[in-house]
């Protein structure tokens, strides 16, 4: 029952971080939105790994808990130093290389 | 014989209400422990009117604090200005429900642990409810919509988790020893006069360090001190708000005293006790009283320590969690490591 | 079963909270609110070490970064939802429901396993010990490039956010 269930909800998480990536144009929000991505993913190796009772999807869940904190501290980084030259958080602002 | 379900919730809710009944006294109580143990050091009488000698003084203090009218400034950003209080204070309280208060007794029939709930991962527990807390400084530094609390928010957030740092590496020597992470486990492996404060002292003195800073305390309360910034993160609070940061503070002291209890001082155990020929109800009794009487010493510990030293400017506070407590406790793993290696531990 | 009912409906509101409001706080916030949810999951999955972790790492250390670069880049402006760029917001509010319809249909589509589940629920599945043994001694390689990672990672963000002495 549950193994049925958790995964849809993760399915469900998945697409509202996809279309908060896509929609939104402050960049916190969107580091935040693929976080959210990210722990869609996690809650599936998580319910999959107590159907096929293997560890393995728990390492997995580890691992991407590390990629997303090191992710998050870097991007966090960049748009730190964003704002300070362009004093504006907004994606649609980094746009010097734009055709 | 398998327990009914009834009992079973009968059990649970004892030593709920038990544990939050302690804490919630130990709260009241502390703030009376606090002022004559100052009065003591400064060389007063603290309060001794109101009752004989005073302890009826945190009623009076409760009491005022009710009557006192809650002001909600129309500038602050109020979903968050009211839920931060409640933030701070419901990790704290469930941090302290994994400790163990003593041995599991034989009561109907069974046996009975005396902790609330036993979990797999009890220290990491702790450590969870900890980072819970610093949401609740950092949003009520931010909702406050006042540079002051901003900052104070801001520099009380950056301190808490700097000084969580050193102290979970500080517990890993502890949890080498034990070998697992149940907080009852630990406590066993103390078992005699193997106290982890006399073959870790190095991890002791960074776990105490670093629970100073955490609870916000002692030396390491310039975040809501009143001569820096104005009042820090609660500088908009007024009444029960106010007096919610102030029970968070000191019930996360109770919980930082009684992890120190029971991760290097042996718990409840009392060495020498299970020679003695007394029936184990006594037993057990004693050793929840030890467990008691040690995390008292530790909460006298720190309001000994808040009144003696002067408190740290906030880069001193960084550097110290930075560069002298995390390289202490990671030379206090390796130091553990090899005395495992090498059979002494 | 009627509370991880309540849990999922509690994560998916928060999470179309972060997504849909306006301030990047309130974002922040619900984002730790559906991270616990997530972290009450793996309790109902057995995976106890995870759950402290998720709340360690994930809504204690990685939330608290978001936390303190909204509040020093002192993000009160609130932005205008959606601007501009119909079309990307019609595509985004169609592809979205396809996603998941995709995704549903490849999760009820999947061929049950056949293989006899190995190991049992006994007090080994999701403990520290188990994680432990399997992160040192068959994922060791990437257990040590993990903390490569973060050491890059970290002199990275260091790096990024200084402010230049010139």
């Amino acid at each position: 029952m549950i193994t049925s269930f958790l995964p849809l909800v993760a399915a469900v998480l998945f697409a509202i971080g996809a279309i908060g990536v896509l929609i939104r144009r402050n960049a916190i929000v969107i580091l935040m939105c693929i976080e959210l991505m990210l722990n869609a993913v996690n809650l599936t190796f998580a319910s999959y790994a107590y159907e096929l009772r293997s560890m393995a999807g728990h390492v997995f869940i580890f691992f991407v808990m590390t990629v997303a904190a090191a992710e998050a501290a870097v991007g966090l980084g960049i748009v730190i130093a964003v704002f300070r030259k362009r004093q504006s958080a907004d994606v649609d602002d980094v746009n010097l290389m734009r055709w | 014989m398998e327990p009914s379900i009834l009992s079973l919730v009968i059990e649970a809710l004892l030593k709920v209400a038990f544990v939050i009944g302690l804490v919630m006294g130990g709260v009241t109580y502390m703030t009376w422990v606090e002022r004559r143990v100052a009065g003591i050091i400064q060389d007063r009488l603290g309060p001794n009117r109101v009752g004989f000698a005073g302890l009826l003084q945190p009623i009076a203090d409760g009491l005022k604090f009710l009557f006192k009218e809650d002001i909600l400034p129309p500038h602050v950003y109020k979903p968050f200005y009211i839920l931060a209080p409640t933030l701070i204070f419901v990790p704290s309280l469930l941090g302290s429900t994994v400790i163990p208060f003593g041995d599991s007794i034989h009561l109907f029939g069974r046996d009975i642990p005396l902790q609330v709930a036993d979990l797999n991962v009890g220290i990491l527990f702790i450590f969870a409810m900890s980072a819970m807390g610093v949401y609740g400084i950092a949003l009520a530094g931010w909702s406050s919509n006042n540079k002051f609390s901003l900052m104070g928010g801001l520099r009380s957030s950056a301190q808490l988790i700097s000084y969580e740092l050193a102290m979970g590496l500080s517990v890993v020597g502890v949890l080498m020893v034990a070998g697992s992470l149940r907080l009852n486990e630990v406590v066993e492996s103390q078992s005699g006069f193997h106290w982890n404060a006399f073959t870790q002292p190095i991890g002791l003195l960074c776990f105490v360090v670093a629970a100073f800073a955490e609870t916000n305390r002692a030396p390491f309360d310039l975040p809501e001190c009143e001569s820096e910034l104005v009042a820090g993160y609660h500088t908009e609070y007024s009444s029960m708000k106010f007096a919610m940061f102030m029970m968070a503070e000191y019930a996360n002291m109770i919980t930082a005293a009684a992890l120190m209890v029971t991760l290097y001082f042996g718990g409840w155990q009392v060495p020498g006790l299970s020679k003695a020929a007394l029936s184990p109800l006594a037993v057990s009794l004693i050793q929840v009283g030890a467990f008691l009487f040690k995390t008292a010493f530790f909460l006298f510990l720190f309001v000994w320590v808040r009144w003696t030293l002067p408190r740290f400017r906030f880069d001193q506070l960084m550097d110290l969690g930075w560069k002298a407590l995390f390289p202490l406790a990671l030379l206090q793993i390796f130091a553990t490591a090899l005395f495992i290696l090498w059979g002494w531990l | 079963m009627l509370v991880i009912n309540i849990i999922a409906f509690v994560a998916i509101f928060s999470a179309l909270m972060v997504v849909f409001h306006r301030s990047p706080m309130v974002s922040v916030v619900f984002l730790i609110v559906n991270l616990v949810c997530i972290a009450l999951f793996f309790l109902f999955l057995h995976a106890q070490f995870l759950f402290a972790i998720q709340l360690i790492v994930y809504a204690g250390a990685i939330m608290v970064l978001f936390v303190f670069v909204v509040m020093l880049l002192n993000l009160r402006k609130e932005e205008e939802l959606l601007p501009g760029w119909r079309v990307q917001r019609a595509l985004a509010f169609v592809g979205g429901p396809l996603l998941v319809g995709a995704l549903w249909t490849a999760l009820w589509r999947r061929g049950r396993s056949s293989e006899a589940f190995p190991g049992s629920f006994g007090s080994g599945f999701g403990t520290a010990e188990d994680i432990g043994q399997l992160l040192f001694n068959d994922y060791l390689f990437q257990f040590e490039a993990a903390s490569v990672l973060l050491v890059v990672a970290m002199i990275g963000a260091v790096v990024l956010a200084r402010r230049k002495e010139s």
